[in-house]
């Protein structure tokens, strides 16, 4: 049993691993300033969810489980927020330059 | 188990460290931003993953404070485009 949580935790950091990778990637590579807004939100809340249902088996108590899941959930709706709040910065500006 | 987890928290920041390349290049302010924001949120992870691989204590908490800072830096630089363009009485009303 042990042994399956573990490679569950290894997938799912692997992946969150390789979801902040493309983020990064597309952050650099992409033309438009609003392209690379949806790879930056991408990277946030999938890399990081990811990760944290990674280290979710491995926690010792409740109260760490809830305290990864609260710091998951901060991140989702800070980084939902402020992406609409860039966006609509960047579209009051004209947007792609 | 552990040193996969010190590895993966390396690869985050590795990737982070390569999108920041973002900040010196970016056209626009709004380009630094987000990569000021991704750095916050690798930061994030990368300090949860080191929390679970070794038994320092307070780690998650410091995880915690970032992910409460990163917002307020994308926010504040919001506002302050938002002011200083053509409608900035619009903006603030909102």
């Amino acid at each position: 049993m042990n042994f399956a949580l573990d490679l569950f935790s290894i997938a799912a950091i692997a992946a969150g691993a390789f979801f902040f990778f493309a983020g990064s990637v597309g952050l650099l590579r992409f033309p438009d300033s609003l392209t690379r807004l949806h790879a930056l939100s991408k990277a946030d809340n999938l890399g990081l969810g990811l990760v944290v249902l990674g280290l979710l088996p491995r926690v010792g108590s409740l109260l760490d489980a809830l305290k990864l899941l609260a710091i998951w959930a901060l991140v989702l709706l800070s980084g939902a927020a402020s992406a609409q709040l860039i966006g609509r910065a960047l579209r009051r500006r004209g947007g792609d330059e | 188990m552990n040193d996969f987890l010190l590895f993966a928290a390396g690869f985050i920041l590795l990737t982070v460290a390569a999108g920041l390349f973002r900040v010196l290049r970016g056209p626009g302010d709004a380009d630094r931003m987000m990569a000021a924001q991704l750095l916050g949120t690798g930061g994030i992870a990368s300090l949860l993953l080191i929390a679970s691989a070794t038994t320092v204590a307070g780690v998650e908490d410091v995880a915690l404070g970032l992910a409460l800072l990163a917002a307020f830096a994308s926010v504040a630089f919001v506002n302050g485009v938002a002011t200083d363009d053509e409608q900035p009485q619009e903006a603030g009303g909102k």
